[in-house]
């Protein structure tokens, strides 16, 4: 019988997982009625929002890949990416709006990692939006304080004599690990190399793919 | 203020919206770098005249922050740090 939920299992053996319908919470019922007071004021218009959703949407770490590839394979490029990171990228041709961020190149004794412990700030307009975890407490909380077991749960494991150099991005700036380029990609392309760049290598919880 | 710069975290408590992470406060560090300056958040935040400040980036040390507790003392934490919650210290 298709319909009878027998020990609350579908007919393909699986467990029902309840419709998505819950109530609006008052913050959401806000923004509703917020942006159907700006569209009937005509201050914007429901094309535009949803072409800025569309835009958000577009932006993902394959953005943030070239960047960290660029850096390995241009030393001018590089040089201007340390001294300004927002125009080094604005002139890579990526929309960043007013974003401000700063690039960590790691090195053989130093390695970087971002957590925002007041709310979760990410460099979201070169990244896309952050993974769910580094929006939770725990990430959050324990990374400034014990951000090598952290790292270690990510399967990331560095000698004591790497010094770890955890970034709270606190306030205006927004950051971007510049991991180190992995041995044996002497003379690759910049594409190629992007294509070794994880979103977790550029928030310093992970290391590039091997080559 | 001045990459360079050893400073300590103001330690007081204010009411309201600020950015300065409570496990910083009364903490000394260095200063990395100077950013900004950029509104004050703690104005900002509810629609009032907000004054431009430097933002520093300011580096601790575990040892300082969480004294034993912390998995290897010379690992470091650095924050953006508004200068008016920055008192400079003698080196």
């Amino acid at each position: 019988m298709p319909h009878d939920h027998h020990d609350h299992l579908s007919p393909s053996g699986h467990p029902y997982r309840k419709d998505d319908d819950v109530e609006l919470t008052y913050w959401q019922t806000m923004e509703i009625a917020v942006r159907e007071l700006l569209i009937e004021k005509g201050e914007l218009t429901a094309a535009q929002i949803t072409s800025q959703i569309d835009a958000m949407d577009a932006r993902s770490p394959a953005n943030g890949a070239q960047v960290v590839a660029r850096y390995w394979t241009d030393p001018d490029f590089a040089e201007a990416l340390l001294a300004d990171g927002s125009q080094a990228t604005r002139d890579m041709g990526y929309d960043i709006g007013p974003m401000k961020l700063i690039a960590l190149p790691n090195t053989p004794t130093l390695h970087n990692v971002v957590v925002c412990t007041l709310c979760s700030c990410y460099p979201r307009n070169l990244l896309g939006l952050p993974p769910d975890w580094y929006k939770s407490r725990a990430y959050r909380s324990r990374t400034v304080r014990e951000p090598r077991r952290v790292l270690s749960e990510f399967g990331v494991e560095l000698s004591p004599d790497i010094e770890v150099r955890v970034h709270d991005s606190t306030a205006d700036m927004r950051y971007i690990v510049i991991p180190n380029r992995p041995d044996g990609t002497e003379g690759w392309m910049q594409d190629q190399l992007a294509e070794l760049v994880t979103r977790d290598s550029m928030i310093g919880t992970g290391l590039p793919k091997h080559s | 203020m001045v990459s360079g710069q050893s400073v300590r975290v103001k330690s007081y408590s204010p009411p309201g919206h600020v950015r300065t992470p409570y496990y910083l406060r009364g903490k000394t560090g260095i200063v990395e770098r100077v950013l900004g300056p950029f509104p004050n958040p703690e104005q900002l935040a509810y629609g009032l005249k907000a004054e431009p400040q430097p933002l520093c980036r300011v580096r601790f040390s575990m040892a300082e922050v969480w004294g034993k507790a912390t998995d290897n003392p010379s690992d470091t934490i650095e924050a953006e740090i508004y200068s008016h919650w920055l008192e400079e210290l003698d080196t």
